[in-house]
This record gives C-alpha cells, sequence and structure tokens, in this order.
C-alpha cells in the first residue's frame, strides 16, 4: 500500500527561512539546508521549499540553496515561488530539485506547465493552486477562484476547471493551498480537497490550515488528499513528524515509519 | 570505474549526488566504448520508454549495453532502466533491449481502493518492497523499509525466479527484478532516503555474482 505522505515546507527569502523555528538541536534555524537535513533526519516523506524573495535579482541565491539541499537529502523535494519561464523551471531541476511548482506564472500563461512537461516530464511538474471561496456563479460554477498576490488578487478563473486543464496541459500533481484556512491552524479545507481530489488522477497535497494531526487525518480521508503539506505545527515544535505520523497510524492511516 | 549511462532520459543529478555521497567515482556517458569497458553500470531514466530506446540506439548504448550485460558486468537498473531492459514494453508497443525475457505493462485500471477512493496513476509516494530473495544487494534493508515511486508501468519476467521484490499497488507487481549480474529497481534508491542509499552501497560492493 502506498503510504500517505507528510511534507514540511519551508519559506525561504533570501536564501534564509522566515519563520522562527524553535529546537532544541543546536542548528541554525535560519539555514534552508540545515532545515532540510533536520526533516529529513526526522522522516519527512518529502520537503517543499517555497521561494518568498521578493526580487528577481536573487533568483540565484535560491538556487544555490538548492543545490546545497540536494547534497544533505536523499529524499524528493520541490521548489515553488518566482518559477515563471522554461528556464526557471531548468535552473531549479539541474540544481537537484525533484519537482517544480509553477503558481501564478502558470494561471496567466498556462503553456509553461504544457512546455515545463514536455521537456522534462509530468513528475516534475506541480501545479500549485491558491484557491479562495467565493459564491458560485456563472463563472465560477465550483463556488472556489484562482487567486493570486496572496489572495490580493482574484482570477477569474474556477478552480476545479483549472485543476483539469492543468492535468490536460501535464501536470504530475497539484498542490492545493486553501486561502481561507492558511494560517488559521483550525483545519483543511476538505470540501475544497475532496472536489478537486475526486476530479483529477493526479496525486494531490492538500495546503493550508494544519494545526493538530487530526487535521491531517481528515483531509487524508474525508479529503482524500494523497499528502499534506505542513508549517507550524511543526516548526514551532508543537508536534514531531514522528508524533504526527504514530497517531495517523494509529488511526489507520498508512505511513512510512522507518528512515 | 562506475558508469551512469546518460542517454537523454531524465535528470541524472540526484543518481550521481547519491552516488559522490558514497564516495563513488563516478563517470556520466554517452560513450558505448567507456560502458563495454565500465566495472559497474547504472542505468537509470524517467520518460517513455519509445524516446528512450530510440535514444540507446541512435547512440549505440543499447549493444554496449548488451555486451557489458553478456560479458558480466554489474548493472543496475532503475526506474525506467527497470523497464527498457524487457523485451517489449507495452508503452507505445516498443521492442526492448531484451536482457530478460517478459514484458512491461500498465499499472491498473484504476479500481477503487479499501476507502472507495480511486488509485492514482502514476504510482507516485514511498511503498514496501518485499523482498523474496536474499540477494547480497538487499543485505541490511530491514522488513518493511519504504522506497519512492514514480511510474505509470512495471516489468514482468517471464521467469518467475527473476521477479525479486514485489510492491502492493491495487495490485501486487514486481518492483525489483533481476537475473545473473542484473538488477533492476521500479522505485528510486537514489530519492529512497537512507534505505535506498544502503541498497546503491551495496550495489557498489557487489561482484554481479548471484546464484539463483
Amino acid at each position: 500500500m502506498l503510504s500517505k505522505r507528510i511534507i514540511p515546507c519551508l519559506d525561504v527569502r533570501d536564501g534564509r527561512t522566515t519563520k522562527g523555528i524553535k529546537f532544541k538541536n543546536n542548528i541554525d534555524i535560519g539555514d534552508p539546508v540545515q532545515m532540510a537535513r533536520y526533516y529529513y533526519e526526522q522522516g519527512a516523506d518529502e520537503i517543499v521549499f517555497y521561494d518568498i524573495t521578493a526580487s528577481s535579482d536573487h533568483r540565484n541565491i535560491m538556487i544555490e540553496v538548492v543545490r546545497q539541499v540536494a547534497r544533505e537529502i536523499f529524499i524528493p523535494f520541490s521548489v515553488g515561488g518566482g518559477i515563471r519561464t522554461l528556464d526557471d523551471i531548468r535552473d531549479v531541476l539541474l540544481a537537484g530539485a525533484e519537482k517544480v511548482s509553477v503558481n501564478s506564472a502558470a494561471v496567466k500563461n498556462p503553456e509553461i506547465i504544457a512546455s515545463g512537461a514536455k521537456a522534462f516530464g509530468s513528475q516534475c511538474i506541480v501545479l500549485g493552486m491558491d484557491v479562495k471561496q467565493v459564491p458560485v456563479s456563472e463563472k465560477i460554477p465550483s463556488g472556489y477562484e484562482m487567486v493570486i498576490n496572496g489572495g490580493r488578487t482574484h482570477m477569474g478563473i474556477d478552480a476545479l476547471w483549472w485543476a483539469q486543464e492543468a492535468v490536460r496541459l501535464g501536470a504530475g500533481e497539484i498542490c492545493l493551498n486553501s486561502i481561507d484556512a492558511d494560517g488559521t491552524q483550525t483545519g483543511y479545507e476538505l470540501k475544497l480537497t475532496k472536489l478537486i481530489s475526486e476530479a483529477v488522477p493526479i496525486p494531490v497535497i492538500a495546503s493550508g490550515g494544519a494545526g493538530v494531526p487530526d487535521h491531517l487525518y481528515n483531509v487524508l480521508t474525508q479529503g482524500q488528499a494523497d499528502a499534506a503539506l505542513i508549517a507550524s505545527m511543526v516548526h514551532y515544535g508543537t508536534y514531531s513528524i514522528a508524533e504526527i505520523k504514530d497517531h495517523l497510524k494509529q488511526r489507520g492511516i498508512k505511513m512510512r515509519l522507518l528512515w | 570505474m562506475i558508469v551512469v549511462l546518460d542517454y537523454e532520459a531524465g535528470n541524472l543529478a540526484s543518481v550521481k549526488r547519491s552516488l559522490k555521497a558514497l564516495k563513488a567515482q563516478v563517470i556520466v556517458t554517452q560513450d558505448p566504448a567507456v560502458v563495454v569497458k565500465a566495472e559497474k553500470i547504472i542505468f537509470p531514466g524517467v520518460g517513455a520508454a519509445g524516446q528512450a530506446m530510440s535514444n540507446l540506439q541512435r547512440l549505440g548504448l543499447d549493444r554496449a549495453l548488451q555486451k557489458a550485460w553478456v560479458a558480466g558486468t554489474p548493472i543496475l537498473g532503475i526506474c525506467l532502466g527497470a523497464q527498457i531492459i524487457m523485451h517489449h514494453s507495452a508503452e507505445n508497443n516498443t521492442p526492448c533491449l531484451g536482457l530478460l525475457q517478459g514484458e512491461v505493462h500498465r499499472l491498473g485500471p484504476a479500481i477503487p481502493g479499501a476507502e472507495g477512493e480511486r488509485l492514482k496513476i502514476p504510482h507516485m509516494g514511498w511503498n514496501q518492497v518485499r523482498f523474496l530473495t536474499d540477494h547480497p544487494v538487499f543485505a541490511g534493508i530491514p522488513e518493511g523499509a519504504e522506497f519512492y515511486f514514480v511510474h505509470s508501468y512495471y516489468p514482468s519476467p517471464a521467469v518467475q525466479g527473476q521477479v525479486l521484490g514485489v510492491t502492493d499497488y491495487g495490485q501486487e507487481f514486481p518492483s525489483v527484478v533481476g537475473y545473473k549480474n542484473l538488477l533492476a529497481t521500479q522505485f528510486h534508491p537514489e530519492k529512497s532516503g537512507r534505505f535506498g542509499l544502503i541498497l546503491l552501497s551495496n550495489f557498489l560492493g557487489w561482484d554481479g555474482h548471484y546464484a539463483q
């Protein structure tokens, strides 16, 4: 049986992780390379880096981070944030990432999914979706709309339609982030996750809202997600990955328990 | 010298890096002459069987691999490399290298899982391998260890004894195949954490002999 994946997400700005992570260990909590190594050893099934560097002049800093991470960890990791062109995808993959996540650039220019999948294979093209609940309308029949800029800009594109369109273009996986749930720590958006996961033949990573292990249980069962992204609940030391996995295993979810 | 075959089927960076982490001296090459003289060969790859076979033929690497196989050079196939070694692939109806007799089949059909959810194709993520033999390359890997998979097809040897490990994804499929000096994993040892590195390290120390 395939295990459900637990994936810590690290936000990186100008080459430094941004969240104040509390650890007992003697590691530099601002260093994404050491953080990745730490989570790798703690049993993360995969790691997601999200580059929130504002200036594109600093893109090469992230590439250097990717290069160093690839020397330290031997599980898949993906990089998202600021990926706009086929060259951006190539740079990240050649530096050693397994997958690249395209988000707002793909909404504006869907062709990047097709060209990325054609050049490097669908398995390394992740569609990042930022989604907000809106009233059902003719334009947004699912009641979920694609947004960018952290939810400030509505794109007028239906999230369900977009997920299916991205599959048609060649996306290999979807990382589905609910802007409404993001940062609340009150649980994932289950209805949205189930809606998208049922509608696409590719794996869906649920993102946004995790606060306690039962939130992961809910999204991996009711929400039908294949993987769950976590941030604050591990970054602030509230839970270890092993604790989360033990809890989920006890509730009957298939987990990778040896590493 | 450990030779990693570059036949333009995907990114070889992670294979190369994991071998470097194990302190192996590695050459990545497209040169058939280098392949024939290799001490050990690693045959990775992602992508489609048809394109991969035509690349191998164009570069002359198909015959180099067959020569090395006959000469007894230890060969490790990974992912697409574990499929191309078979006789034929259902993916684009592609004749393959034929180092082992048998077919490459597509996973599926997409039947509902235990909780009514559909199985997704590709099979992507961590899954267990039940090792059916005590092959030297499996030494030190505990029962229940999981490995990282990304694939839609799998190899199915005609000779049952050449299935060395199996994995369950809606159906039980061969996830490790091998015979004599050839061993091939459908999963990616280079992305499978500590146990993947153990497997690679065992391969680096393997003389290619295995009594079946």
